[in-house]
């Protein structure tokens, strides 16, 4: 199991390494602003970009980059969104936003998801089944985005219960990120984000489900003489949670990166909007964008590994990496 | 003995046929059922994806008739900057009025307001005030002062109202013939704006005696007092309107004594028939743009579908190559391959969406990157499908059959095997389409993507241009965001129906 669980990290440390080489290259070979834009920062910058080896070969460039990056945490200044502050810690300011909102909709997802999707399942080809069935393919299909807009205009205007937006941090006047009027503000795009994950949930739940309940095992344990719910709790449960407690962990990992969109209709302010602002600005702030690129990539790949891993811990007749 | 037997000779015309008649299998009493023939009747039996198939039918047609049917003189102005006058009408159809889409939206305005309204009902006989609420006018206040309200229901179309146009004089009298022909009257008659106060002397709308809040200074009779102009001259022959006794000027000279020009008050609704040839009339309504919500929505689901579908067909031929050759050859060749598809399915999607437009837009343009970009990842899913069916399928007993009779590498792998992964493959290919248009109006919707420089629209640019007016004009977005939302639920309906159609032992294991 460590072995398999070595091999399978030091493999995403190899296509994360190869993506990184690509994505570092690709966006050096994109063409820089001119010095002279910056005005009296003109010399700063010439200076900065000389530290950086900007006028020699680009692998050169990438080890100049990599030993500033891992040695010395250093990975580079923004040079248009936020001119001059230091990427990392932009980055670091931004991330618990986003971890934030996506942590609270996976408290809120995860609880009713499941439950939703035993109900159906014991509740299996009667109508509360159907009904649930057909909600959960109607909430999986429409974009998020869509919720968003319904939940702006019927909750943040006509109601107005909640804000347009995320406050911003502000520690002077009370809001600090565990807060009550921070939380207030973050429910909207809360909701938004757990409708989906409810619904996916409820379906793969339901399905797992369904499956162990027709297994013999259930048979045996009704014919020792357990009642439908013990049956159902000690026996069927535990074995639907094994694929779908992965998918849970894998959710966990991947909320880290957020959504985008969800983002930036609430103006979050976090890794997300970050993102899009970074592209979106001319020149684009290929720092910021560097830097958010390897992030991504890390917490997708970080994701796969983490499912994957995880089947064998949670259900020891699994056993990773045996040969076939 | 044995020797004995095989040299008996028998003379061949001792024996005679048992049957003269020739032998038959029995015929099949019914016909073969093929494949395809197979999943279609399953597929029947789903009602729900029967009717998805009919709504996704309807959304096909929809996208593809109406910018051929519907478009007019209007949605092709595209360039034209004076659609802007005609911006955020709400939806109107007239047979459908009944049900409130009659282009009316309640709203709350205060004295003045109601006064203009009721003004610009009384010039031109087309009043916005479509109807005037219980319980007004009522008094609230506001900021410590007490001021009046009414709430109405106000016509967007006739709302529009009157506005300044400077014209040539020979569009000037282009109108005068148009107007003479089809007895419209557009332009209406100016007025003496030195009588009124300097902050409502822009305000097309107001022709009568008003104070500094634009609340009118009625006569004794309560009627309003008009400050038609009456002095000067000037180059008509128009009709008139019904109250002018002759003496009323239609317009205030402007430009120079070379090219004269006339700055005259322009009735905006009647204006558009002149320009466009029919009332305006929009059954979705205009964008704050002032692009007509119908058309644009129907080209840029259009381009929406198009695009989705040659992503769709690239990925298919993409994926079943590469997969063939995955699971046929196995080993090495395998690994290898597997390793490519590893590293680019590890690229998140939007950093190469991103990269590609970074790169390739400038220089092949919008669309040709974001379709490359598609391209770049989509094939994977479709390639491991196959792969999997090719390690099934590439050890049993009939392929080595066909290998022994001398069948070709390439003849087993796409005559032999293939054909055991089209149901799958064509159930992932028809759900590549929704999850495209989604992710395709995603980025358009956040600007990765930026359509409109090409004039291109899509669903995700018209989401976009209609986020600000959320709260003011929810119509702008409604659509957009109906006609998506219907799309993926049919689709995806569609593709289950699919899915458990070609491969019924996977039936209801995830709807």
């Amino acid at each position: 199991m460590l072995k398999y669980t070595l091999k399978r990290i030091g493999l995403m440390l190899f296509t994360f390494s190869v993506i990184f080489v690509i994505c570092f290259v690709l966006i050096k070979l994109l063409p820089v602003t001119e010095a002279d834009q910056f005005g009296q920062d003109m010399q700063l910058v010439l200076l900065r970009r000389e530290q950086l080896g900007y006028n020699k070969p680009i692998f050169i460039q990438l080890f100049i980059f990599l030993e500033r990056a891992l040695f010395h945490g250093d990975w580079g200044i923004s040079e248009k969104l936020y001119f001059g502050r230091d990427v990392w810690t932009l980055f670091v300011t931004k991330l618990p936003n986003t971890i934030l909102v996506n942590v609270y909709a996976m408290l809120l997802s995860v609880p009713i998801g499941l439950a939703l999707g035993i109900f159906a399942a014991m509740k299996k080809n009667k109508w509360q089944d159907h009904l649930i069935s057909t909600l959960t393919m109607v909430v999986i299909s429409v974009p998020s985005y869509v919720y968003a807009f319904l939940l702006q205009y019927f909750l943040c205007y006509k109601l107005q219960w909640f804000d347009f937006r995320v406050l911003p941090v502000d520690p002077e006047n009370g809001i600090t990120f565990f807060s009550w009027p921070m939380f207030k503000s973050m429910l909207p795009a809360v909701f938004c984000l757990s409708f989906g994950s409810i619904a996916g949930f409820t379906r793969y739940t339901r399905a797992e489900l369904t499956e162990v309940l027709t297994s013999e095992f259930m048979l045996l344990a009704r014919a020792k003489g357990l009642t439908k719910g013990q049956a159902t709790v000690r026996h069927a449960l535990r074995n639907a949670m094994v694929p779908i407690f992965p998918m849970i962990l894998g959710e966990f990992v991947s909320i880290l990166s957020g959504s985008l969109i969800i983002e930036s209709i609430f103006t979050v302010g976090g890794v997300g909007s970050l993102y899009v602002d970074s592209i979106n600005c001319t020149p684009p702030d290929y720092n910021i964008f560097l830097l958010l690129t390897a992030f991504y990539t890390l917490v997708s790949l970080t994701a796969g590994i983490v499912v994957d891993l995880s089947y064998g811990f949670i259900d020891p007749r699994i056993r990773m990496g045996a040969k076939k | 003995m044995m020797n004995d037997v095989t040299n008996i000779k028998i003379d061949p015309s001792k024996f005679q046929f048992a049957h003269k008649e020739n032998i038959h299998d029995k015929k099949l009493e019914t016909k073969p059922i093929g494949y395809f023939h197979d999943a279609w009747r399953r597929f029947r039996k789903n009602k729900a994806s029967v009717v998805a198939t009919v709504i996704i039918i309807f959304l096909l047609l929809f996208s593809f008739l109406v910018p051929i049917f519907c478009s007019n003189a209007y949605t092709r102005s595209t360039n034209d900057t004076e659609r802007l006058k005609y911006q955020k009408l709400l939806p109107k159809v007239e047979w459908l009025s009944f049900m409130g889409v009659n282009g009316c939206k309640d709203t709350k305005i205060n004295e003045a307001a109601y006064n203009q309204y009721r003004a610009m009902g009384i010039e031109t006989g087309m009043s916005p005030i479509h109807e005037v609420k219980k319980g007004s006018p009522y008094t609230e206040t506001v900021g410590g002062k007490e001021s009046t309200y009414y709430d109405i229901s106000l016509d967007t179309y006739y709302a529009l109202g009157m506005n300044y146009f400077t014209l040539t004089e020979e569009q000037y009298l282009n109108i005068q013939a148009w107007q003479n022909e089809s007895k419209i009257q557009v332009i209406y008659p100016a007025v003496v704006t030195s009588k009124l106060p300097v902050s409502k002397r822009t305000d097309a709308n107001i022709w009568y005696m008003a104070d500094q809040k634009g609340i009118p200074k009625l006569d004794s009779d309560g009627n309003f007092v008009d400050i038609y102009k009456t002095s000067g001259s000037d180059k008509y022959d128009s009709i008139r309107v019904s109250w002018d006794d002759g003496t009323l000027r239609y317009s205030n000279p402007a430009g120079t004594s070379a090219a004269p020009g006339y700055t005259v008050r322009i009735n905006l609704y009647n204006y558009f028939i002149y320009k466009y040839g029919f009332e305006p009339c929009f059954a979705f309504g205009t964008g704050a743009d002032g692009l007509d919500i119908l058309t644009r929505l129907a080209s840029g689901a259009q381009f929406s579908f198009l695009f989705a579908i040659c992503i769709s067909a690239i990925n298919l031929v993409l994926g079943a190559i590469f997969g063939s050759i995955e699971g046929f050859f196995g080993g090495a060749i395998d690994l290898f391959m597997e390793r490519v598809s590893d590293i680019l399915s590890g690229v998140p999607f939007m950093v190469v969406t991103t990269l590609f437009q970074l790169h390739l837009a400038k220089h092949v343009g919008v669309v040709p990157s974001l379709l490359f970009a598609f391209v770049l990842t989509g094939w994977i899913g479709t390639a491991s499908t196959v792969r999997m069916q090719f390690y099934r399928y590439k050890s049993q007993e009939y392929v080595m059959v066909a290998r022994t009779l001398g069948a070709k590498n390439g003849r087993l792998m796409f005559r032999h095997i293939f054909p055991n992964a089209i149901g799958t493959i064509i159930t992932s290919s028809v759900l590549v389409i929704p999850s495209t248009i989604f992710s395709e109006s995603s980025l358009t919707y956040l600007g990765i993507v930026n359509l409109e420089s090409s004039g291109m629209t899509s669903v995700g640019t018209m989401l976009a241009n209609g986020r600000g007016f959320l709260s003011t004009d929810p119509h702008i977005i409604l659509f957009p965001a109906i006609f998506i939302s219907l799309l993926m639920i049919t689709f995806n309906l569609f593709g289950n129906g699919l899915r458990d159609a070609f491969n019924p032992s996977l039936r209801g294991s995830e709807d």
